[in-house]
């Protein structure tokens, strides 16, 4: 009698689970974002938010989306991973087990996006990650894509670039060693320069630690060394702390930055030492045309600023998302068959025309797609130098 | 030879930094036996005040508009006593309850890391995540003497770290308020016996301390314009070890455990692989301590029981 009464009550708190849950399914489309709204890079986490809260009301001031003739609203939730690795792994299986989410857009900083990328493909969850470029956050993960090109190609676009401009052979590079994107960057461009101009050539490779705020002595070292310009594969924020120390130590040569800078918050943190240096990126505000431009347009007019990289890179990963729901034609009651069916889309997309470029996605999960180099105008603008696409090289 | 020398500037600034930091916990310490782990986030709060008086003052179509060097004129004092004031808060509505209460001297340490805390999430949830940058205060002018680069603000920051020490050391052991401060440390039981007010006394530790570390906040803002609401915690810390290897509750020690962590921190960098930086700091710091546990210029204490 008591086995009846307790399975009986088993069974209605599992049918009341499976009814809640296919529910919600029904009603809402579940994406789940963990993002840096504090921490390190706070900026990054707004511009993420503020883009998707864009496409978001857009697509539900139509109704919803359309799958398979019905429309179907849109549900973002946002989790502030503080931009740790530790944070990042909790919020996202925070979004996966609690909120049941049926894809995760995030984390944005390699340093968050490689660990929050394993604890995605466990949990057999598709996640794409807008703005990180480290190898690894995507490698072997069948679940994981991104939205960013690779730092293996990010690299030799810089270096490329650094013997045609500064027609030096001497270069010298400061990371910070605890930082997935800083630290791969480094050493892929350490390859990328040594092979162009031979063993030797770069003269000093420096690193810091995550809280350091005085970089004296790596920039002496460095400066002792005379090279022809500092490669600062850094986050916006050690930028605008490192490009003035440098400038007081009496250093005169120029920086090259990676597309971690490319944040709005740069220029209002540096100002006037930072203006003039050049660094890769995944796409130019200045001069924009076509949907990038609408974008762009739209954004500024929304939010008063014109949208970085990150912002932008958003919007491509959200539609994707939200092209694989579509194609996908069909809505799962299942919130795990619903992952699966968003990732098969995704891994089987042939083309995609984004604002940040057009795109497929190779076995790993990661675009084939060009990159940008601005150089930071007078005006505080990022402005159109070069674009260097895959194919040419 | 000038690439030793340029270290041994870069060394003398960032330990200008610590050293300023490590007397507020050294004083705190001497007076009242009691770490104030909250000190690194008074330093961060004196930061943030230079950062707001600063924009005010400056502010083109505010009601001030003033100079930048008028602004800096006022900022300076204006920092220091606000930041005391936040300090001597501190002291009344956290610690002194707790002493009142005769509670053991662990739980007010807890309360000071508690206090700490608070101090960086309500800067946090009141004023954002959004880092700030304060604005220029003084014209930057680079000299190069034979090699070796200094900005005229290096040499203000490292000027501003000697005069504090000189004033305090005077202070502590010149004049009555000092005497009764060192009474304090000596005896707090006997102290009211003898009629001086311990409570003021105090009040006047906490204000001075914070105060030196609101000065700190506004040279370090000044020097790495990038303000963020943990900035305080890591530099904090340092600077505690500082006091510590120095030998804590002396004055003197705090100012050359300061700039002894400066130099070997900038050191190591310098001449071992950067990465390794605060490995070899922290063993040698530990070195030291394993030397001489009371730091260099601590004395051993007996405690009464």
């Amino acid at each position: 009698m008591r086995l009846r009464i307790l399975s009986l009550a088993c069974g209605t708190l599992l049918l009341l689970g499976a009814a809640t849950l296919a529910a919600a399914a029904d009603t809402v489309i579940k994406i789940g974002f963990p993002i840096p709204l504090t921490g390190e890079i706070p900026k990054v986490g707004e511009s993420t938010k503020y883009a998707a809260e864009m496409l978001k009301e857009e697509i539900n001031a139509k109704g919803g989306l359309d799958v398979g003739g019905d429309l179907y609203k849109l549900d973002f939730i946002y989790e502030d991973n503080e931009s740790k690795p530790e944070s990042a792994v909790n919020v996202t299986l925070k979004l996966i087990e609690r909120d049941q989410v049926w894809a995760l857009v995030g984390p944005q900083s390699s340093r968050q996006a490689v660990p929050a990328g394993a604890t995605a493909d466990e949990n057999r969850t598709p996640m794409i990650t807008p703005w990180s470029t480290n190898p690894e956050a995507t490698k072997d993960r069948p679940w994981v894509f991104r939205a960013a090109f690779l730092d293996p190609f990010q690299a030799p676009v810089v270096a490329d670039f650094a013997t045609k401009t500064f027609k030096g052979t001497k270069a010298a590079v400061l990371f910070e060693i605890s930082n997935d994107y800083s630290k791969g960057l480094a050493d892929n461009f350490k390859d990328a320069w040594e092979k162009l101009h031979g063993p030797g050539s770069i003269v000093a490779f420096e690193s810091h630690g995550p809280k350091d705020q005085d970089f004296s002595a790596q920039l002496t070292k460095i400066i002792a060394a005379k090279p022809d310009f500092l490669f600062l594969p850094e986050n916006y924020s050690f930028v605008a702390l490192i490009i003035p120390q440098a400038r007081d130590l009496g250093f005169d040569k120029p920086f090259m930055g990676s597309d971690a800078w490319g944040s709005a918050e740069l220029m209002s943190l540096c100002k006037d030492p930072c203006k003039g240096q050049y660094f890769s990126t995944h796409y130019a505000a200045a001069g924009a045309t076509g949907a990038t431009k609408a974008f762009i347009d739209k954004y500024k007019a929304k939010y008063g600023y014109v949208p970085d990289d990150v912002a932008a890179l958003t919007w491509d990963a959200v539609n994707i998302v939200l092209w694989a729901i579509r194609t996908g034609d069909r809505i799962e009651p299942d919130v795990k068959k619903m992952r699966t069916l968003i990732r098969d889309r995704m891994a089987s997309m042939q083309n995609f025309d984004g604002i940040t470029g057009s795109m497929r996605f190779d076995a790993q999960g990661d675009p084939i797609k060009c990159a940008v180099v601005v150089k930071i105008a007078d005006d505080g603008q990022f402005s159109f130098v070069e674009s260097v696409c895959p194919d040419k090289k | 030879m000038e690439i030793l020398l340029q270290h041994c500037v870069n060394a003398l600034q960032w330990g200008s930094f610590y050293a300023l930091i490590a007397l507020g916990y050294t004083l705190v310490y001497g007076v009242l036996r009691l770490i104030n782990f909250a000190h690194g986030d008074i330093f961060m709060v004196g930061a943030y005040i230079a950062f707001f008086i600063s924009t005010t003052l400056l502010a083109k179509d505010g009601a001030f508009a003033l100079s930048m060097d008028t602004t800096l004129a006022l900022t300076i004092p204006l920092t220091v006593l606000l930041t005391s004031l936040v300090g001597v808060t501190l002291e009344r509505i956290a610690y002194r309850p707790l002493r009142r209460k005769g509670a053991h001297r662990l739980y007010v340490v807890i309360t000071a890391l508690m206090c700490g805390l608070i101090l960086e999430n309500g800067n946090l949830a009141l004023l954002g995540a959004s880092r700030r940058t304060l604005p220029q205060l003084l014209e930057k002018h680079v000299y190069s003497l034979g090699g070796i680069a200094v900005t005229n603000l290096k040499i203000w920051v490292i000027l501003a770290a000697f005069a504090v020490f000189v004033l305090l050391q005077l202070a502590v052991t010149r004049t009555r308020i000092g005497m009764a401060m060192r009474a304090v440390s000596y005896d707090r039981f006997a102290l009211p016996l003898m009629g001086i007010p311990m409570d003021w006394v105090i009040v006047f530790t906490f204000m001075v301390g914070s105060g030196i570390a609101g000065l700190g906040g506004l040279l370090f803002a000044m020097s790495y314009p990038v303000l963020e609401p943990y900035m305080g915690v890591m530099t904090g810390w340092k600077a505690f070890i500082a006091a510590v290897v120095g030998g804590i509750g002396d004055i003197r020690g705090a100012f050359a455990g300061g700039f002894l962590l400066a130099f070997v921190e900038i050191m190591v960098a310098a001449f071992l692989p950067s990465t390794f930086r605060d490995l070899f700091a922290f063993s040698i710091l530990l070195l030291i301590l394993w030397k001489r546990p009371t730091g260099i210029f601590g004395t051993p204490l007996t405690t009464k029981i």
